[in-house]
């Protein structure tokens, strides 16, 4: 074979052509499935990160501060990445470069090189650590190291240095980010908590979520109420910085002093329980006030209950334009519902979205068919299927914990649906089965600007609904023959 | 080259059985290079006269990479024209000694510690492998020969036989072997015949019988062994023995490790250990009266 040049090509494989259809055909099979779902020791593109870019995401979310992992150089430029690339913003960190010698003698030198660097260089109003795989194979011992650094004069006394322990071969990035968010609101708020204050404010904690859509829907909501709040932690305008041309390092996030305040709340409210369980149980036993854990509030029986809580909480009425736009939601819901209803989607993505995603889809009469989680419980199992349960449309509905994408890729040839929603990394799966994609989960990194559009609340509905639907239609307009090209749809 | 791992429970006396040895096997004229596999790092000291050998992991602490590193750094010669290597590692409690070990036979394989004209390689290993890198020494294309050094103490067997247990997974995947046990006396009874009969069980030999003998402790006062301090005593013509079967031996084996019960009886049977009354477990003294 000779390419344009007339140059001889070797060819990609030796395979006959004949070979290749014939295992790409089997592949789609059932008998492929059985092999792939027997698989145990292999894992194949999950749906998860590990606990350090969690972590990161936290550690970002604060006023001036900057995230700091101590650990391998190659781990932090993956967690600032992955970051990155889903904003498209800077996500700037910094790490300690554990190399060989660190390795063997444990990590204290780096960090505490590393921290006199970043105090020193980057000026910020806190380091929040966290860690990779190698310090915790062999057992750095952080609280002791970070002592040593206060002792030693290399940052100052009252300086905060919130830590957590991410190793990355354990949980995912969920835990990762409840670990260091607890970390945080523990060192911020040590000493803070005074008898009889109340600051009238509540506390929101939203749990890992990278859309700051969401964040801004929240803030929208609680300004309706008209209720003073701080969001434990705001990313939004970390995340979501303005081009104006003036780099920020630290472009927003929760103020300290706010953040410090909080154990002095009237009432906190965390939303995604598997994401925020730790901090939410510290914080229950902790913090003045009243105390709810709510699921994600994706859909409308969701946003209720969480806008109730907050009526409750606050002994205040769901505002009347709050209400006015749930009714909008409702009347799109009732317009929109043809293109909808009935069809099958495949979810996958982590345990708080998730939960959303298929409340969402029930109360729109669609089937959430395969429910897929690379990383759950047998808690989270129960819970999705007890909302299953209780809908007609969640009959047929199958859920599968810890298995990956290359496990769903077989599910959607075998028993095929009508689109998937994750994130990009499903999107080899959409290809192959030909069906679209909607990446309302983290990562995104193959469009703009989605993360801007907030899937929670009223609006939330709005937003899913309209993509969702129009899609579909796309597909109708666009695979039509002519006689059914309507102008109407 | 030969290259051999010494392992055995901690307090044995592997570092004083491995330096004899090695300065038995000089003394026939071998060339030997002994690699320190031990944080404590005192594998070196009787041959090198020297109170602690500058550890690899030491030099590197102070140039901060390995990378800087050379082999005169840390490579000494001793008595008998011995090459001594000790690998070091952190302060008890912190870090990782494994990794140590690891770095320190990475870095002494790419700097070409491991010259043809060795005869053989000593790897001087910490008591209890506790994790991989202090298997390092037995990892493919290292020692493919190991000895245990053990005792008639019920411990230093149950250590034996866990090692045995050790060689046998390496076994498996790689080409390293049991050369035989070193009773290193400690005057037990019938000691000799119980470490022969352990050995036989294991499918290996006791490859000698080192006596105890006040001679060693008297040659380590003045940071020596034996054969350097006093050629002329028995006890150093017992070290060239061990030397030289080791030198000749033949005999290696992918070992047959007993099962707890086997070596209970094993031991029973020697008088080592009595017959458990499952009627007395758990109950103290107290309560039994």
């Amino acid at each position: 074979m000779a390419n344009n040049l007339g140059l001889k090509v070797k060819p990609v494989t030796e395979t006959p052509q004949s070979e290749i259809d014939r295992v790409s055909a089997w592949i789609n099979t059932d008998d492929y499935k059985e092999k792939n779902f027997a698989r145990t020791s292999l894992v194949i593109n999950p749906a998860h990160a590990c606990q350090p870019l969690g972590a990161e995401l936290a550690a970002h979310a604060f006023e001036g501060s900057l995230p700091f992992v101590h650990g391998s150089q190659g781990c932090a430029s993956y967690y600032r990445s992955t970051l990155n690339r889903h904003f498209r913003e800077p996500a700037p960190a910094v790490s300690d470069a554990m190399t060989e010698d660190g390795a063997v003698f444990g990590g204290q030198n780096n960090l505490h090189e590393a921290l006199e660097n970043a105090y020193t260089l980057y000026k910020p109003k806190m380091i929040a650590v966290f860690t990779s795989c190698m310090p915790e194979i062999i057992g750095d011992d952080l609280t002791a190291f970070i002592k040593n650094a206060r002792n030693k004069g290399i940052v100052p006394k009252d300086f905060p240095v919130p830590y957590a322990n991410t190793p990355s071969f354990n949980g995912s990035h969920v835990h990762g980010y409840d670990s260091m968010l607890l970390s945080i609101l523990q060192t911020l708020t040590d000493g803070k908590q005074v008898e009889g204050r109340c600051t009238g404010k509540l506390n929101l904690i939203p749990g890992f979520d990278a859309n700051t859509g969401n964040y801004r829907e929240y803030k929208r909501i609680l300004e309706a109420f008209g209720i003073p709040y701080t969001v434990l932690a705001d990313i939004s305008d970390v995340f979501d910085s303005v081009n104006d041309g003036t780099y920020r390092p630290y472009p927003g996030g929760t103020k300290l002093d706010d953040a410090a305040d909080s154990i002095n709340g009237k009432a906190t409210i965390a939303l995604g329980t598997y994401s925020t369980s730790k901090t939410f149980s510290w914080v229950k036993d902790n913090y003045s006030g009243k105390h709810a854990a709510l699921p994600m509030p994706f859909g409308i029986a969701k946003t209720d209950a969480f806008l109730m809580k907050i009526a409750e909480l606050f002994g205040k009425e769901v505002p009347a334009s709050l209400k006015e736009e749930r009714g909008r939601a409702v009347d799109l819901m009732t317009d929109a519902h043809q293109y909808i209803h009935g069809k099958k989607f495949a979810v996958y993505g982590d345990p708080d979205y998730l939960l959303g995603y298929v409340s969402f889809l029930l109360e729109m009469g669609a089937k959430p068919h395969h429910i897929l989680c690379s990383k759950g419980t047998k808690k989270l199992e129960k819970e999705l299927q007890a909302l299953l349960d209780a809908s007609p449309d969640g009959k047929e509905s199958k859920i599968y914990i810890n298995k990956d994408l290359w496990h769903l890729r077989s599910l959607l040839m075998t028993d095929p649906v009508d689109a998937i929603i994750g994130d990009s990394h499903g999107k080899f799966d959409a290809r192959d089965a030909k069906i679209p994609l909607f990446r309302f989960g983290f990562p995104v990194f193959d469009r703009v600007n989605l993360h801007r559009e907030p899937l929670v609340g009223y609006q939330g509905v709005t937003h899913m609904l309209s993509t969702i639907c129009n899609k579909f239609i796309d597909i109708v307009d666009d695979t039509c023959d002519d006689r059914h090209f309507e102008l109407m749809r | 080259m030969r290259q051999i791992a010494i392992y055995g429970k901690g307090g044995i006396g592997k570092s004083t059985t491995t330096q004899n040895t090695v300065a038995g096997l000089a003394s026939l004229g071998k060339k030997v290079m002994i690699v320190g596999c031990d944080p404590k790092a005192d594998s070196t000291r009787l041959i090198l006269h020297a109170k602690a050998q500058a550890t690899v992991m030491d030099m590197v602490r102070e140039l901060g990479t390995v990378e800087d590193l050379e082999l005169d750094d840390v490579l000494k010669v001793g008595y008998g024209d011995v090459k001594c290597v000790e690998s070091g590692g952190p302060e008890p409690g912190v870090g990782c000694a494994g990794r140590g070990v690891i770095t320190a036979i990475n870095f002494l394989e790419e700097n070409g510690a491991y010259t043809p004209d060795l005869d053989f390689v000593f790897y001087d290993v910490l008591g209890d492998v506790v994790c991989g890198g202090f298997a390092m020494p037995i990892r493919e294309n290292k020692a493919e020969e190991i000895y245990i050094v053990c005792s008639g103490e019920m411990m230093a067997m149950y250590a034996a036989n866990n090692i045995a247990k050790g060689i046998l997974k390496y076994a498996t995947s790689g080409k390293v072997r049991l050369g035989g046990l070193i009773c290193n006396s400690r005057n037990t009874d019938k000691e000799s015949n119980l470490i022969e009969a352990l050995a036989a069980k294991l499918g290996t030999q006791m490859i000698h019988f080192v006596p105890r003998d006040n001679q060693v402790q008297r040659a380590e006062l003045r940071r020596m062994t034996v054969i350097e301090y006093s050629p002329e005593h028995k006890q150093a013509q017992e070290y060239r023995d061990l030397a030289k079967k080791i030198s000749e031996n033949k005999m290696l084996v992918v070992p047959s490790p007993l099962t707890m019960d086997e070596l209970e009886e094993l031991l029973m049977e020697f008088g080592i250990m009595e017959a458990e009354d499952e009627e007395i477990v758990g109950v103290a003294e107290a309560a039994s009266k």
